[in-house]
């Protein structure tokens, strides 16, 4: 504690805050430790990817912060309050499988805005699909459309109920890799206009370093954070500047990869 | 090309077998079974006594009751089943020895319980619909991908809401199916039960016909309307699962 206050701005608070996590599930007599003693803090506003191994537990992880597993250990507190159970303000974008195929992209962008006036969804749908650029859509089943525009109309249904905190499961790993990098594209555009919270969890080292504020690189399994980088470069980010490769090639270090094939 | 051959190639069959027939019947030269012009004329023939559409009607409403009923049952039955590990536990186990026993075997149970009439038929044919239903429904919402669950779960439903609104229509393309084979049983039942007593219905109409003077050209008339009719429900019902809120979960692929 300094004595005297120096005048500068606020740090953001703690969105999210993650504080001595352990995770270890039983099944049939067996324990299998997943996740040891994760702390992060998330700010407002913040881009934050987890990235590890498959298998690693960040899935685990988010699905714990997201309120749909109880850690067998430590607390999640989302603006200081401890997370209980999932929440409509922060919702989940799963790769495309979470759309319902019952209903239409409409339908579903529309989902979680049942206690609106009817005047006031449909304006909330027509802005969302807007935004996500499914005109023509609206109408259309999810089987009737592609990946990324199943995608699309998730991530719509997941802003329509305008919530704080965004958490994506890996949702561009089924996607073909040019739809990828579009809808990377989009996401961080999307971010721009919403600043919401954004905890994204990835296995792809390059995806981590172009969308996020900060990278947060857990081990293998039980998880732990190894090591969190700070990524400080500017969107829209040029893929081969000085900044991007040091970063992109600290985090390969880190990972205990050499960056060549 | 293709759909005219789908239309050409069964009324080609059909028209191979009715020929068929129709020369067994000649060469035969017997009396008691009907060449295919008769039964056309007893067709004709009950139509005019104003005999077939009450028949019709008659087996159709105890059907429709029957199987409204076990629709009433067998839905809510099922997602429980589904739903509820401890409900599937006390529960599954009778409806899975109850399940193989014919309707058919039902029916002196039946009248025991509702006398001969229309009781005891749409009881029978409940019984025969309400477990293809309620193992179809139970089996859908067993098979609920678990991201489709917690995705509805995330955006603030009650525990009813997450039911109406996501465990139901994700698990309706299955609950269709079981619909469908059930109307199917339950048509197949209709006609045993009304064999079994009831003086009214298509059932009847063939029982009554042997009996009474053994009219085989109105048996096969009325064999051949219960076939007409139960083509039309199959095809009904098959032409529910091409509506848009269901029809990816018949899709091929």
């Amino acid at each position: 504690m300094t004595a005297m206050p120096v005048p500068r701005p606020a740090p953001a608070p703690a969105k999210v805050r993650l504080a001595g996590l352990d995770m270890t599930f039983e099944t049939e007599g067996k324990r299998v430790e997943v996740l040891r003693d994760i702390a992060l803090e998330v700010r407002e506003g913040e881009f934050v990817c987890l990235l590890g191994p498959s298998g690693c537990g960040k899935s685990t992880l988010l699905n714990i912060v997201g309120g749909f597993l109880q850690p067998t250990g430590g607390t999640v507190a989302i603006d200081g309050e401890e997370v209980r159970g999932p929440d409509p303000r922060r919702i989940f974008v799963f790769q495309e499988r979470g759309v319902f195929p019952w209903l239409t992209a409409e339908g579903n962008i529309g989902f979680g805005l049942g206690r609106l006036p009817a005047a006031e969804r449909r304006e909330r749908i027509r802005h969302y699909v807007e935004l996500v650029g499914l005109q023509g859509f609206e109408g259309a089943y999810p089987h009737e459309l592609s990946g990324g525009m199943k995608q699309r109309v998730e991530v719509a249904r997941a802003l329509a109920v305008d919530p704080d905190v965004l958490f994506l499961d890996e949702p561009f790993g089924a996607l073909d890799s040019i739809t990828r990098l579009t809808l990377r594209r989009e996401l961080l555009r999307i971010w721009e206009a919403e600043r919401k919270t954004i905890l994204f969890v990835t296995h792809d080292i390059e995806e981590s370093v172009q969308l996020a504020d900060r990278v947060v690189v857990m081990s293998q399994r039980p998880a732990t954070i190894r090591r969190v980088f700070e990524v400080g470069i500017p969107h829209p980010r040029d893929l081969s500047s000085r900044r991007y490769l040091e970063v992109r090639d600290g985090i390969f270090e880190a990972i205990g990869l050499a960056h060549k094939v | 090309m293709r759909s005219r051959s789908a239309l050409l190639l069964p009324l080609a069959t059909a028209a191979a077998l009715i020929a068929l027939w129709d020369l067994a019947v000649r060469s035969s030269g017997g009396t008691v079974f009907p060449s295919p012009y008769a039964v056309v004329a007893a067709l004709v023939e009950l139509a005019r006594h104003g005999a077939l559409a009450p028949a019709v009607g008659r087996s159709l409403l105890r059907v429709g009751s029957g199987y409204a009923l076990a629709l009433l049952v067998g839905i809510p039955l099922g997602m429980l089943m589904g739903w509820s590990v401890a409900a599937a536990r006390a529960l599954n186990p009778v409806v899975q020895v109850l399940r193989p026993i014919s309707p058919i075997a039902w029916i002196p149970v039946a009248i025991v319980l509702f006398k001969v009439g229309d009781g005891a038929a749409v009881f029978l044919i409940f019984l025969a619909a309400l477990f293809p239903i309620a193992v179809a429904t139970m089996n859908g919402v067993r098979s609920l991908p678990p991201i489709v669950l917690l995705a509805g779960r995330n955006f603030g439903l009650s525990p009813a809401g997450v039911l109406a609104r996501v465990v139901f229509p994700a698990a309706l393309p299955q609950v269709l199916v079981g619909l469908r084979i059930a109307l199917g049983v339950a048509w197949l039942v209709v006609v045993a039960a009304e064999m079994s007593g009831i003086e009214s219905g298509l059932g009847y109409l063939i029982i009554d016909a042997r009996n009474a003077g053994k009219r085989y050209d109105l048996v096969v008339a009325a064999m051949a309307v219960i076939g007409v009719i139960g083509l039309s429900l199959d095809l009904l019902a098959r032409r529910v699962e091409r509506l848009p809120a269901v029809r990816w979960g018949f899709r091929k692929d």
